[in-house]
């Protein structure tokens, strides 16, 4: 097990941690389209208390993402929260206010009114996903940013008072911290891909979960007012990100590069990437057109979802695999992070490659304790006769 | 040169850092201590419905779990801010020690995060879908995923005021982990790990005893009331004396490693052996005392010898005042700590020779010429992060915080003891013991003479149950203290000798810190007013609701 394997399998699981965050954010997308799809009060009630019962896993899944990512690629860590430090608040800020929404809206005592807290997650259900497909479009498509180990050293004995620099390591190399990736129109397609994907899935789930007759029909009809968009603007990202210049690494001396097509070529170099990647956009595009097509249908968010996990992961590792700078600087190509700059030690990943062994368990008692939950429909009379939001 | 020592970060964004992140941490373990101490109580209630299969302890178990998860929202949403802020404001600390940090907090995603999501969902949706095993299973397993939680983000804590198992890579510019084990099982973590999960308990069952004794004072609810007392005061007994015991272990680590934390939070400015425990003195709340030419704090009275048996298990053992920190002493040992300033030099020159080190690899310089600034490095390594020192003054952490939360939490301990003690003999028929011990009571006024024969805890003057409803504050207040004394009395430093607040920062500006500080003040404060706001509603309908 060599450390260059250490890094590709850690990039493995932070990538597919990612993967399973965007198919869980079907949470956000349902929040996001609870008012036209449950149109009445009881309707919207159905589908809180219906993503009510997942919200911890998309929750869940984003703090150990993080916590993987720390673990793992420390100077992303660093570099992307401390310098996109206002577009990683407002991403937390929203989900923060989602956490509290399901428990407090319906309750007594909740002297803000559950219209408050059914807007915080309407709020979480655009913001939260907008936000995070930009942050992973700034995978591709650069920050802003500079990394300079010496600061730390350099700034304390430096002894000319003008002179002196900062010792902070990473340096956003803009005023913004991390908004000024929402003027890049690209980062904004990606981002509203994401959210309409989450919504599409949101419904894809709603229509399975939910057993009422009227919210089903509903989501055919929303479903296609939100697929359709999520289709246009992936294709697009696509297409522009198959054609556009890539963040090259050279092997052997570490140097990063423009490659015209890189990401091309690393789908065509990492075959069974394109295969996945496959296979996923099809999975996805089975799910909602027989959804769609089909009246009884409704288990369409298995296929979508399966597809969502696979499309995603294989686009976060072709942003990271065959010697590729997967968090790009605009500001000095040379900072740029790639998978041997930017990770921990091999003791470090070594020790967590063991702790990893443990995912499929937790995943199987998820999976279990999922199935047990929802082995029955959600309903109206379950609202009125059992624990609810 | 290094003299002048500027670090060009503006003082106001580390104020403002600290102050979120303090923001944070308060409010996130107003929650968690309460989460962790109702899992226990709720499980023990579950498991006498599963036993018993009795309808009134499902009712009972439900109830507190109701409001478990009015509470539980709150310390999941705090608790991701918490997370990702060693990045947002700290992005130095995250490179320079992420390589050691990074894994505990991985592993409680992990191991913890999932199992607490998991199971409180079947816990709370489950009643009808899952088997009445299965359900008091995941009752039990989302107190466990929480109390495995707090073991993770303990241990990281933990490392963080006593940093093992690691090295420093030059070449990488940070320290790595050389040895998990001695990271994930410090003797440290342990000793926090333990002193914090069990004085936890104590707020949970303080929690339900108030609760249960609003209930006994409008006369409704009673059988609830009693049995639900019954179970908290045997969790809060075992808790309160558990914490006192954890709490003297966790002295001796802090007298071990943190000695300046310890001669703060005792505002011991000149030690020495047979050291008294202060009982109280005055200390400016608002002012750093003057401990350079004072020779102990005013007003000083102290119980004879009890600080040097707290720090060292020996009535006679040395212990050093803050003076002779700074100064340098000579530990029992015989061996010599260096003064503050001679670590500081000594820091200095291990940050130079690493500067030059690096400026030589850069420039392709032979490994016979850098050999000698890594062992320059290697020699002075262990004050590091005292080159990054202007004045020795900065070594003390601001004592008179220190000194009065050591005091509540302590003398708030000590109540909780007593209370719980008085509340179990009041409770239960413990022969002969509780007899005496009510008629003790009812001879000095403290229950009324009809009391004294029998156990009947729901006659008691309105006065008993509105003290153990102000216990609960007190119990809070004693757990946000004990996390001030190790918050407050490791600065300056993130880490234990290695950095100091002001190198461990993000490149920000001190307005945006402050926005985000302010904003989070505004949701933390509203949220938790709509939290109180509802559980006080919710205990008012009761658990029939």
């Amino acid at each position: 097990m060599t450390y260059e394997f250490l890094q590709h399998y850690w990039c493995f699981i932070v990538s597919l941690l990612g993967a399973i965050l965007v198919f869980l954010l079907f949470v956000q997308g349902a929040n996001s389209v609870a008012r036209s799809l449950g149109y009445t009060d009881e309707g919207q009630r159905l589908i809180y208390n219906s993503t009510g019962r997942k919200w911890e896993f998309t929750f869940t899944t984003l703090v150990t993402f993080g916590g993987a990512f720390f673990a793992s690629f420390p100077l992303f860590y660093s570099t992307s929260f401390g310098g996109a430090y206002w577009l990683w608040m407002l991403i937390l800020f929203t989900f923060v206010l989602q956490a509290v929404s399901y428990e407090f809206q319906n309750k007594i005592g909740n002297f803000l009114g559950p219209r408050t807290f059914q807007f915080f997650l309407t709020l979480n259900g655009i913001l939260g996903p907008l936000l995070l497909g930009g942050a992973v479009a700034t995978f591709f498509e650069g920050s802003n940013f500079i990394i300079e180990k010496g600061n730390l050293v350099n700034a304390p004995i430096s002894s000319d008072f003008q002179s002196a620099v900062s010792p902070v390591i990473s340096q956003w190399a803009n005023a913004s911290h991390g908004l000024d990736a929402l003027l890049n129109p690209w980062v904004l397609v990606l981002g509203f891909a994401v959210m309409f994907l989450a919504r599409t899935l949101g419904i894809l789930y709603v229509m399975n979960n939910v057993a009422d007759e009227d919210i089903r029909s509903r989501g055919s009809k929303r479903l296609v007012g939100s697929a359709i968009p999520f289709l246009i603007l992936f294709v697009a990202y696509l297409v522009h990100l198959l054609l556009k210049d890539g963040y090259a690494v050279d092997p052997v001396t570490a140097k990063i590069y423009m490659e015209p097509y890189k990401y091309l070529h690393n789908f065509l170099d990492m075959w069974y990437l394109l295969i996945i990647l496959l296979i996923g956009v099809v999975l996805v595009l089975f799910g909602i057109g027989k959804t769609v097509l089909s009246k009884n249908y409704v288990k369409g968010i298995w296929p979508a979802g399966i597809g969502t996990v696979l499309t995603v992961l294989s686009l976060l590792l072709c942003s990271a695999w065959n010697n590729t700078a997967y968090y790009p600087s605009t500001a000095d190509l040379q900072s740029s992070l790639t998978l041997q700059n930017s990770c921990s030690s091999e003791f470090t990943l070594r020790t967590m490659f063991y702790v990893s062994f443990l995912v499929p368990f937790v995943l199987a008692y998820i999976i279990y304790c999922w199935r047990k939950i929802d082995a029955k429909k959600l309903t109206k009379e379950e609202l009125q006769n059992d624990h609810a939001y | 040169m290094l003299q002048n020592l500027f670090l060009n970060i503006d003082a106001g964004m580390i104020d403002w850092s600290r102050a979120q992140f303090a923001l944070t941490a308060i409010y996130h373990w107003l929650f968690v201590p309460l989460t962790l101490g109702l899992a226990v109580i709720m499980g023990i209630a579950e498991t006498c419905y599963y036993r018993t299969k009795k309808r009134f302890w499902k009712d009972v178990a439900k109830f507190w779990q109701k409001l478990f998860g009015i509470n539980f929202a709150m310390g999941v949403a705090t608790g991701i801010i918490l997370e990702f802020e060693f990045g947002t404001n700290w992005s130095n600390y995250s490179w320079f020690v992420g390589d050691i940090f990074g894994a505990p907090l991985a592993i409680e995603g992990i191991l913890a995060f999932f199992m607490e999501s998991t199971f409180v969902a079947v816990m709370f949706f489950g009643w009808k879908k899952v088997s009445p095993g299965f359900h008091l299973a995941s009752t039990w397993l989302t107190g466990l995923g929480a109390t495995i939680s707090a073991w993770w983000i303990l241990v990281a804590n933990a490392w963080m005021q006593y940093p093992v198992g690691c090295e420093f890579n030059p070449d990488t510019m940070r320290h790595e982990m050389v040895d998990f084990m001695a990271v994930a099982f410090s003797p440290f973590a342990i000793d926090k790990f333990c002193h914090t999960v069990i004085s936890s308990w104590i707020i949970g069952a303080a929690f339900v005893v108030a609760v249960s004794c609003w209930y006994l004072l409008k006369k409704r609810e009673q059988h609830l009331a009693v049995e639900s007392i019954k179970i908290a005061v045997v969790v809060g007994l075992i808790a309160s004396l558990g914490a006192a015991a954890t709490g003297h272990k966790s002295a001796q680590s802090v007298g071990e490693v943190q000695p300046m934390k310890l001669a703060a939070m005792e505002a011991l400015y000149n030690g020495g052996t047979d050291q008294g425990l202060t009982a109280i003195a005055w200390i400016n709340p608002f002012k750093q005392p003057d401990y350079a030419n004072e020779a102990e704090a005013p007003l000083k009275i102290d119980m004879p010898y009890a600080l040097s048996f707290m720090a060292t298990n020996d009535i006679h053992g040395y212990v050093p005042g803050i003076n002779d920190i700074l100064n340098g002493y000579t530990r029992s040992d015989g061996t010599q700590e260096p003064s503050i300033e001679e670590k500081m030099e000594r820091g200095r020159v291990a940050i130079a020779a690493l500067a030059t080190y690096r400026e030589g690899v850069k420039d392709g310089s032979p490994e016979e010429v850098l050999r000698p600034y890594m062992a320059m490095l290697q020699e002075n390594m262990k004050y590091f992060g005292y080159g990054y020192l202007r004045d020795k003054s900065e070594a003390v952490p601001y004592i008179p915080v220190n000194f009065w939360s050591f005091r509540i939490m302590v003398g708030l301990g000590c109540l909780f003891i007593l209370f719980f003690g008085v509340l179990t003999l009041m409770a239960f028929d413990i022969p002969v013991i509780s007899i005496i011990a009510r008629r003790l009571l009812a001879t000095i006024g403290v229950i009324p003479e009809t009391q004294a024969d029998k156990g009947d805890i729901t006659a008691l003057p309105a006065w008993h149950y509105w003290a153990a409803i102000i216990m609960l504050p007190l119990a809070y207040i004693a757990s946000e203290s004990g996390w001030l004394v190790a918050e407050f009395g490791r600065q300056p430093w993130t880490i234990q000798d290695m950095l100091p607040t002001w190198a461990a920062v993000s490149n920000l500006n001190a307005g945006s810190v402050m926005l985000t500080f302010i904003l989070f003040l505004i949701l933390f404060t509203t949220m938790l007013a709509v939290e109180i706001c509802i559980l006080l509603k919710q205990i008012k309908k009761g658990p029939q609701s």
